[in-house]
């Protein structure tokens, strides 16, 4: 295991900045953490990189305990949101800071250069101050700071947030790449969801401090431990409807069709992916509010017993609003979440078969 | 009136006040002193007369003059690099986190808010032979004491540490500023590079508080040149010129000897010194701050 964080909690004062994290990130492995902002995922990194001392838990890197160690005597490097250059030397010696600290030999210190210029692709930015360098030239400079020391563990915070879009999926594209090709363990941070699924091999997401789900991505999609999982991942967010109790189970609506039957319809939220319901002959009836389209897909807003559901279809829809509509979709797509603690719950009582 | 125009009255109604008080009060004087420094001085109902170079041949020989000018050197050479290392040294130490620090930080400030004259009579007291702070503690010691700036060896020295006590405290306040610029992420990322204190010195620190210390040595400089206040207190110039300085052997000549002539030649060559430093500084500045 690479690193393993056990019982972590940072305070400052009052302020409880992250409560007993725990999560490990195995060799080669990369991991998101991911969570709205001043959910504590910069303190979580800097703890780890030892630039803040825990409050109280254990970091153990490499299978050695580091929790009382400085930075340097971590075994990582780290590249910062702002990047973090020294603005008064040049590209090539801002890369090769690091490796003059630790007095690696000249020659060595040339051969490593030379490749992690190839890799990132700065050969001709060499004599350059940061100053000169575009966002992503900058980025490129602060990944090879990190790359260059060759430490079997990075940290990234943020990285790509000061760049324009098209620019950051590149750049996500060839991180990830980097990451695979040379093996290391990474710890990246992000609020962006999109950046979180498709770079990570594991996430962890948080929300003021603690995680609220540890997990391989395609879980936080399929099987979100609560509503604020759900509503955090994917664009547009898991549909979150009240159930309502009615003689023999829950519906959406009094007097509705009966979705679970046998249970009590009051304690529970229904969830369901926008991409999962469909627009058909028959099903729940419901009224068409509004509609976003977005070239690709058309997202129409509709309503049943006055909560709000949105309907993900290919291409380009036309639908006036007030028009009545029937939705139907697989009970299996389903998630059903407790109303009261918000949690999710692992088996789903088995629902009518909808038509 | 034609609006093009009106526009352009109004702007010099807005900047003839400071103009008219700049002109009379620094542009003036400055020409004035260039013309007198070309004639001899009025002598009773004699007017003056126009000598060309020969105020300016008599300064090429005065060594009173050439002594002024070493001093002024001395002094300058001497005080500003110990003034600069014990600012940066100074702010370096305030910057950090300690209890108190408000406190130090104002205390080494303190220096710089007395004026001249104060400190200088402050000094006065430490230096006086027999009963001062000086001859006190080397006595205490056991060695005898000396006439500190009665002594043409010592003299200079004693103006000297003055001037370093002085502005330290006052330039340690723009390295602290500087230092408070150096984003925070920019020393964490030297710690995890695993740079040592005196290596992130030697290689960050100090080469992004250049733009500072180009400031602080070229106002140093400069003020070197400008403030005397304190030769008035302490030596007025002497013992045998040892602490005459470049614009107090000017003042003297002016108002002392009343020998108007050679006070404008004197006054040109202050200038031209002063003005070449802030050149000089532009200069300098220009080419050498551009980082971000
Ligand atoms: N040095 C500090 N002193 C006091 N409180 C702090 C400090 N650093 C962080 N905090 C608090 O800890 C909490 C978590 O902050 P943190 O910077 O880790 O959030 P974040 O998830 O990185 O947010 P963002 O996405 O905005 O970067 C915040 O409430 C913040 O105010
Ligand atoms: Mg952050």
């Amino acid at each position: 295991m690479q690193i393993e964080v056990r019982g972590v909690s940072k305070r400052y004062g009052k302020v409880r900045a992250v409560g007993n994290a725990s999560f490990s990130v195995e060799e080669g492995q990369l991991l998101v953490i991911l969570g709205p902002s001043g959910c504590g995922k910069t303190t979580l990194l800097r703890l780890i990189a030892g630039l803040e001392t825990v409050t109280s838990g254990t970091i153990h890197i490499a299978g050695r305990e580091v929790t009382d160690l400085p930075p340097d005597k971590r075994n990582i490097s780290m590249v910062f949101q702002s990047y973090a250059l020294f603005p008064h030397l040049s590209v090539r010696e801002n890369i090769i800071f690091g490796l003059k600290v630790r007095k690696v030999p000249g020659q060595e210190i040339e051969r490593r250069l030379a490749r992690v210029i190839d890799l990132l692709g700065l050969g001709d930015r060499l004599d350059s101050k940061p100053g000169e360098l575009s966002g992503g030239m900058r980025q490129r400079v602060a990944l090879g700071r990190a790359i260059i020391a060759e430490k079997p563990v990075t940290l990234m915070d943020e990285p790509l947030s000061n760049l324009d879009a098209k620019l950051r999926n590149s750049m996500r594209r060839e991180i990830c790449s980097l990451q695979r090709r040379l093996g290391i363990g990474m710890v990246y941070v992000t609020h962006d969801q999109i950046e979180a699924m498709t770079m990570a091999d594991r996430i962890v997401l948080m929300r003021d401090g603690s995680i609220i789900q540890d997990d391989v991505p395609e879980n936080f999609y399929e099987q979100p431990a609560n509503t604020f999982v759900a509503r955090f991942i994917g664009t547009p967010p898991m549909n979150i409807i009240p159930l309502c109790a009615t003689t023999g189970g829950a519906a959406l609506e009094p007097g509705g069709e009966i979705l679970f039957p046998g249970i009590d319809g009051n304690r529970f939220k229904l969830g369901i992916r926008p991409e999962n319901i469909r627009i058909a002959e028959q099903g729940r009836p419901a009224v068409v509010t509004g509609q976003e389209y977005l070239g690709s897909d058309t997202f129409i807003a509709c309503e049943i017993n006055g909560h709000e559901l949105i309907v993900r279809t290919r291409g380009r829809k036309t639908m006036l609003e007030g028009t009545r509509v029937h939705l139907t979709w697989d009970p299996h797509t389903l998630c059903l979440f407790d109303a009261q603690t918000e949690q999710r719950l692992e088996s789903l009582p088995p629902g009518r078969k909808e038509g | 009136m034609n609006p093009k125009i009106a526009r352009h009255v109004y702007g010099w109604l807005l900047f003839a006040p400071a103009a008219i008080f700049f002109i009379l009060f620094t542009h003036y004087p400055i020409v004035r002193s260039c013309y007198l420094s070309f004639f001899n001085n009025p002598r009773g109902v004699q007017p003056r007369r126009f000598v060309g170079l020969a105020n300016y041949a008599y300064l090429v020989n005065d060594p009173i003059f050439w002594q002024a000018l070493k001093n002024n050197l001395i002094y300058a050479f001497g005080t500003i690099p110990v003034t600069v290392s014990l600012a940066i040294l100074m702010a370096v130490w305030v910057n950090r986190r300690m209890t108190g620090r408000a406190f130090v930080r104002a205390a080494y400030f303190t220096p710089t808010i007395l004026p001249m004259i104060a400190i200088a009579n402050i000094w006065l007291f430490f230096y006086t032979p027999g009963v001062g702070l000086f001859d006190n503690l080397l006595k205490s010691m056991g060695y005898s004491g000396r006439n500190w700036l009665g002594d043409p060896d010592t003299a200079l020295l004693c103006l000297m540490v003055i001037a370093i006590w002085k502005d330290a405290g006052f330039f340690m306040i723009f390295y602290l500023a500087a230092l408070q610029g150096i984003p925070k992420d920019v020393i964490e990322a030297g710690k995890i590079e695993g740079a040592g204190r005196w290596y992130f010195f030697r290689r960050v620190t100090l080469p992004l508080l250049m733009p500072t210390t180009v400031f602080v040595v070229f106002n140093a400089l400069i003020n070197t040149f400008r403030i005397i206040d304190h030769i008035f207190i302490l030596t007025k110039g002497g013992p045998d010129n040892a602490t005459e300085l470049l614009l107090y052997y000017l003042f003297q000549t002016a108002f002392e000897f009343w020998d108007t002539a050679y006070a404008a030649v004197l006054t040109v060559v202050i200038m031209a010194i002063l003005m070449t430093l802030a050149l000089a500084q532009f200069k300098v500045l220009e080419r050498r701050t551009h980082y971000q």
